[in-house]
């Protein structure tokens, strides 16, 4: 008879193999289904690989998909460090974009161009905050789901957002086509070496928050509450306040990339600007163990994946739903594989249970 | 931690080598063929408004037979970074002329214009274009709506037509209007009712619609949206629908009329040949019925008797140019006179369009 036990303790080794494990897994089903619709797997994975990385052109197309990602899988590792499942990344990027929009549309003229865009991202990165606020609050006052919460706030923000593009933020010179107005210049992001200058911040922001987590005492007491709350509640922590300062950040970087997305990329605020950047985050997040030097690098790996798959859509004519399909499979192997890092699975066990 | 920069090492160099074969595998041809790239709003297999687009550079790569390669990326949001990044990959892939075609692709489009001057764009339903590689294209949609509403008009036992409309801005405010003055023309009890959808493309929003306005009593159903849903849900109720963009008798073949169509490939056809000739240059055209890449489809045994005929009359003084869509008097839904007796708008004047007409239910949000 099959037995499932727990595993005592992982190795760090044995949890990064697992992981590894299922990621090649991964591949291989995606390229299973791929070999189905007709195409030549290594081809389209090699073609990907090719078509996010072969040229300066595409390196810098790949670049611009990961720093969205970087950010908000920033913003999620540290509400994740503490076990705090901010699904809401999705919604708390919206919230911030809208906030900078605000400035953008009504304060452009009134201040210079870094001024306006710093504006732009302090209110960016508290409206951001304020989302993932709520459902902190709710968490320690009520003890609400928080799972639940973060996720249902991303359509409340999906729908506030909607309703300005299609209402009383509609742009009169559009023929009645439901867009908000374009940024003027002096709200649009500058670029560095034909980047946007987002990709500085990005990296500023992984050593920032490396230096937060590991070296400091709030990112300690992050942790502390994340592996155990009773020790934290023993060693006299403010819980509360940890886990309310903590959403605060973790919604407040989301809420930046939505300000980046909308001053440098969009031009504009729009439905659609999130990209589900959100949910990609939660897998790039999750891959690089809430380490912040490897998000840098999951990060990266998921943009190629992006790139990639709208390259190959064009180049090999396949469907746009197989990058989509890949994504899915990365993300069912590795949460899947979460189970294999915590148990194992074995014949008959001697333990008398 | 030195296994894991081994890894890391072996991917860099295993996918190292696949770049290699990847460059070393395209081969040097002689002739390079034209490539025209095609960014689309919607699926493909949409049934409609992208299929009759994808239609279009078919029949454009079969004309050519060769000597242009057409490449396209489907379901493209409306956002710029979706489609700087679709035409971005198009280029890079050798694209030397790009259609955009929905209308919120239009700003990406002007600023990849000046992105790269050696690329030729044309944008469709849009209004912004340039001197030098920019251009759009539209047509008189107006003609063909005008006599569906006459096929609608005639039909209608109930007077009352349903109509499931995607966004309220001028393009479709156009549509609406020529379509109720063409039921009217036939029937002077018949109203529209509108429903917006704020979507292109939404199979199950369109159903909803349709089916809301069946519960209204409306018994003939016509749509500016993307999709079959609304021509399905008539077919389910056992009444009528006249379709848009493309031939969808097959997926409701009792109810389905008839569809006002773009022939989108006489026009990609056209430009192509300028691009290849070298004689191209910006132009926002305007395509008609007289010049066939505007069309009502052939009426369907479902439609009502005699409606051919009246439609074939009506077309006739269409192409002839003597029979102005939008001539006055014209009414707006409170019952202002917007065009006086006797004028006939022009097509500026159509395009500043911002009511709806007498008759038609449902507001502008």
């Amino acid at each position: 008879m099959l037995r499932i036990i727990k595993r005592e303790d992982v190795s760090k080794r044995q949890s990064i193999l697992i992981r590894f494990i299922a990621i090649l897994l991964s591949l291989v089903f995606s390229g299973v289904f791929i070999f189905i619709l007709g195409f030549n797997p290594i081809e389209v994975f090699g073609n990907m690989v090719i078509g996010a990385l072969g040229t300066e052109m595409r390196i810098k197309e790949t670049i611009i998909k990961a720093i969205p990602l970087i950010i908000t899988s920033l913003g999620i590792l540290v509400a994740f460090k503490m076990k705090f499942w901010n699904i809401g990344g999705e919604g708390q990027i919206i919230m911030g974009a809208f906030a900078a929009t605000y400035i953008a549309l009504n304060y452009s003229d009134n201040f210079s161009r870094p001024v306006v865009l710093i504006l732009m991202m302090l209110a960016a990165m508290i409206t951001g905050g304020i989302w993932a606020f709520i459902p902190a609050f709710f968490k320690v006052k009520f003890g609400t789901n928080e799972t639940i919460f973060t996720l249902m706030m991303n359509y409340i923000a999906l729908k506030w957002v909607t309703y300005l593009q299609y209402g009383p933020w509609k742009d009169p010179n559009s023929q009645g086509f439901p867009k908000v107005a374009n940024f003027e210049v002096n709200a649009i992001l500058p670029s560095v070496f034909g980047i946007h200058i987002g990709w500085i911040i990005a990296i500023v922001l992984t050593i920032i928050i490396a230096i937060f987590m590991n070296y400091t005492k709030k990112g300690y007491e992050i942790t502390v509450v994340g592996e155990s709350i009773d020790t934290a509640k023993y060693a006299g922590m403010n819980i509360k306040m940890i886990v309310i300062t903590a959403m605060l950040i973790s919604g407040g970087l989301c809420g930046l990339t939505g300000m980046i997305q909308a001053s440098a990329i969009e031009k504009t605020l729009t439905v659609s600007l999130s990209g589900g950047y959100g949910f990609t985050a939660i897998i790039t997040t999750w891959l690089s163990n809430l380490k912040a030097p490897f998000v840098l690098m999951t990060s990266l790996a998921f943009a190629v994946l992006l790139q990639g798959g709208s390259y190959i859509q064009i180049a090999m004519q396949v469907p746009s739903s197989v990058a989509d399909m890949i994504q899915g499979m990365i993300l069912f192997f590795v949460l899947g594989s979460e189970f294999f890092i915590r148990y194992t699975i074995g014949l008959k066990s001697k333990e008398v249970a | 931690m030195k296994k894991i920069l081994a890894v890391l090492l072996i991917l860099v160099l295993v996918l190292g080598t696949f770049t290699a074969c990847g460059g070393a595998k395209e081969p040097a041809k002689a002739a390079e063929p034209l490539t025209v790239g095609f960014i689309y709003v919607g699926p493909i297999g949409d049934g409609g408004f992208t299929y009759a687009h994808d239609q279009g550079r078919i029949y454009l790569e079969d004309y050519f037979k060769g000597a242009v390669k057409t490449i396209y990326q489907e379901s493209v949001p409306e956002t710029m970074q979706d489609v700087t990044n679709a035409a971005k990959n198009m280029i890079d892939q050798g694209a030397k002329v790009i259609f955009t075609t929905s209308f919120g692709f239009m700003d990406a489009t002007e600023a990849l214009a000046t992105q790269y001057p050696d690329v030729i764009f044309m944008h469709f339903s849009g209004f912004k274009m340039n001197e030098t590689n920019f251009g759009n294209y539209f047509g008189a949609m107006e003609e063909a709506r005008y006599l569906s509403g006459i096929v609608a008009g005639m039909k209608t036992k109930t007077n009352k037509i349903g109509y499931v409309a995607a966004f309220p801005y001028t393009e479709l405010l156009i549509g609406i209007n020529a379509f109720t003055l063409g039921a009217q023309s036939v029937n002077k009890d018949a109203t529209v009712s509108v429903v917006w959808t704020n979507s292109w493309f939404d199979p199950a929003k369109e159903k909803d619609a349709a089916t809301a306005l069946l519960d209204q009593g409306c018994d003939v159903l016509a749509q500016h949206v993307d999709t079959t849903g609304p021509q399905i849900a008539a077919e389910e109720r056992g009444v009528w629908a006249i379709g848009y963009n493309s031939d969808s008798s097959a997926a409701a073949p009792n109810a389905f009329m008839t569809a006002p169509v773009w022939n989108h490939g006489i026009y990609y056809v056209a430009q192509i040949q300028k691009v290849i000739d070298g004689t191209w240059k910006p132009e926002s055209y305007y395509g008609t019925m007289a010049d066939g890449y505007i069309g009502l489809l052939p009426l369907t045994a479902v439609a009502p008797e005699g409606a051919q005929a009246k439609v074939d009359e009506i077309q006739a003084k269409i192409v002839a140019g003597t029979f102005p869509i939008f001539t006055g008097p014209i009414f707006d839904q409170t019952g202002k006179e917007v065009v006086p007796a006797g004028k006939s708008l022009t097509r500026e004047e159509i395009w500043k369009m911002d009511y709806l007409v007498k008759g038609v239910q449902g507001s502008l949000k």
